[in-house]
């Protein structure tokens, strides 16, 4: 499903227009109650037109930051501005209006009306047109997000990923000056997710404004990120292009989100300056891997992130492979996630978690217990300080 | 059987209970929404006449709108005589009477409305009373019928409120129970007997109208 282009045809009168460019700037800080006390939110970022990704664990402060953005939730001090207009200023005592703000927000349970059809729900921003341009931007509006024949229904008898389309066909269609989404893809599957994504990017480019993109799920930030922001505890711990952040994590945080399943305490054994590698013993056990070699000395300290995904598992003692390491273990258990097998394996008095599909495991006739090989290639270990 | 007693009993309800609509909702939409830290203290004011002794309410209504006090006086340099033992006294009384019956039901099934809705419609331009009249009104439906119906019932069964403020004046203040009290006093039984039956199956239909209504549709039926 993708967006037809009638979303914006060269010289259609409204919707492509003016392209406004405005950007966000957020200086805030809160305090939040959370599930372990209280935490203080205290960032402070500018997001251009594209997205930038919030990303963190639940209760970093993603949501308490979006609701202070679109004025739900009030900051205890700073300042929001959008496009150079500021709607939040706790020195000037400015504070507009949530309703007046002009940012669209998508929150997690989308929070469709349940008395109005997929059409009403979409023209429900548009009162101020007239009935007529209301009915045709709302009938463009679900054109381009493909839920035309669903306009008559109700939210609850639709399916939760065209309640999606709808929530974020209802927030777009107000042209809002900032859009902010709060986990709207957590739900879908992922063909549902990267054509709901497509259509997101392809009303941006017509829009350019700055869409804020909360996330915990390390896949998402890849596919969208413009610009990632990790969140923890209620401050920025990082922020860059989703590469940066993600694939050379200097924080722990971060790469447990990342989806670094594996972090080992490690320590440097020998150099290997003309492979451009070097040993590591992992403290845990008697393993030594092979890992891409950086500005170390032998006996310091060091973390060893490998995503489950990375790793290889094989019945046979594998031969010829490029890969450095191959770690003979047992397997402990399987358990299916989704349509994820996860295999925890012990090599050497330390457990691997490794990512397997269900036709690995049927093929390989995996089984607790099992003797199996292990392959880990050289630059599937990320290396994060201590 | 007393028809000017019905006749007057259902017009005083309707009238109260069309009014206690239009008060009713003001007031939950207050009781709901307000952060004043003490609310509660209305909250108890407008739960009161469920646990006052009638008379106590009708005492002190006779002293307020008697000729003594300034309503009383300002009702009747406008009008030329006092509320008290008037069919105008009676309906001010009986709103007083059943407000609670009105506004609980409003003020809860406002507050049923979930939150998120109530932000997504600011998030898309709509002010709070637009937000109120297109998103809480119509979800609180059942609550605004319920308040209605249970102010009417409650109203066309009051006694010592009335009895109290507007005496027992044929035409003017003699309501159904009044005149079911009547007619034991002097041992008049078929007739007490033919008004009461009357009362118990108007109230009981519209009791019925209240719980059919909100009894959910979805609910699982435990003896499928």
């Amino acid at each position: 499903m993708a967006v037809k282009t009638s979303l914006a045809p060269p010289g259609a009168p409204r919707m492509s227009s003016q392209p406004i460019s405005s950007d966000l700037e957020v200086r805030i800080r809160k305090r939040f109650p959370n599930a372990e006390g209280s935490f203080l939110l205290n960032v402070h970022f500018r997001a251009l037109a594209g997205f930038t990704i919030l990303f963190g664990a639940s209760g970093a402060g993603k949501t308490t930051l979006l609701d202070c953005i679109a004025g739900i939730n009030d900051p205890d001090e700073g300042r929001i501005a959008v496009g150079g207009e500021v709607v939040y200023d706790a020195e000037k005592n400015v504070n507009t209006a949530a309703w007046k703000r002009n940012i669209g927000y998508v929150h997690q349970d989308l929070a469709l009306f349940p008395h109005l059809t997929a059409e009403e729900n979409v023209g429900y921003g548009l009162r101020k047109l007239s009935a007529a341009e209301r009915n045709s931007r709302s009938h463009e509006m679900l054109g381009a997000f493909c839920i035309e024949h669903l306009r008559t229904r109700r939210p609850a008898q639709i399916s939760g990923g065209e309640r999606q389309r709808v929530a974020l066909a209802r927030a777009l269609v107000t042209e809002p000056r900032v859009l902010l989404l709060d986990e709207p893809l957590a739900a879908l599957d992922r063909p549902t997710k990267s054509a709901l994504v497509g259509d997101l990017r392809k009303w941006n480019q017509n829009h350019r404004v700055p869409i804020l993109f909360v996330t915990h799920n390390g896949e998402e930030v890849f596919a969208l990120g413009d610009e990632v922001i990790a969140l923890d505890a209620g401050k920025i711990v990082a922020q860059g292009l989703p590469h940066d952040v993600m694939r050379a994590p200097r924080l722990e945080t971060v790469a447990h989100l990342a989806g670094f399943e594996n972090i080992f305490d490690a320590s440097v054994v020998a150099l290997h300056e003309s492979r451009g590698t070097m040993t590591c013993r992992l403290r845990s056990g008697t393993v030594e891997l092979e890992t891409p070699l950086v500005r170390a000395e032998v006996g310091s300290l060091l973390r060893i992130g490998i995503q489950a995904g990375d790793l290889l598992l094989a019945t046979e003692d594998p031969h010829g492979l490029s890969a450095r390491n191959i770690l003979p273990g047992t397997i402990r258990r399987l358990v299916q996630r989704d349509v994820v097998i996860s295999a925890i394996v012990a090599c050497g008095g330390t457990d691997f978690e490794v990512h397997l599909t269900l036709a690995a495991r049927d093929s390989l006739q995996l089984s607790a217990g099992k003797s199996v090989w292990l392959v880990v290639k050289t630059h599937s270990c990320h290396l994060m300080g201590v | 059987m007393n028809w000017e007693a019905f006749w007057l009993t259902v017009r005083l309800a309707a009238i109260v209970s069309m009014l206690l609509v239009a008060i009713g909702i003001p007031i939950a939409y207050w009781l709901t929404y307000s952060r004043w830290r003490w609310k509660f203290l209305v909250e108890a004011a407008v739960a009161l006449p469920i646990v006052l002794p009638p008379t106590v309410l009708g005492f002190y209504l006779l002293v307020a709108l008697g000729s003594r006090s300034p309503l009383g006086r300002w009702w009747q340099a406008l009008t030329g005589h006092t509320l008290a033992f008037t069919f105008e006294g009676l309906v001010i009384g009986s709103l007083l009477y059943s407000l609670p019956f009105a506004v609980q039901p409003f003020a809860a099934s406002f507050g049923a409305v979930d939150r998120k809705l109530l932000h997504a419609s600011a998030s898309l331009g709509q002010s709070p009373v637009q937000t109120f009249r297109r998103i809480v009104l119509p979800l609180s439906k059942a609550g605004l019928i319920t308040g209605f119906a249970l102010s009417f019932a409650h109203t066309l069964g009051e006694f010592g409120v009335v009895l109290m403020v507007g005496g027992n004046i044929p035409g003017v203040t003699r309501t159904l129970s009044i005149d079911i009290y009547d007619q034991v006093q002097t041992a008049n039984y078929s007739s007490a007997n033919q008004t009461a039956l009357l009362m118990l199956i108007i109230s009981f239909l519209v009791l019925s109208i209240v719980y059919g209504l909100n009894q959910r549709p979805w609910t699982v039926n435990p003896w499928q």
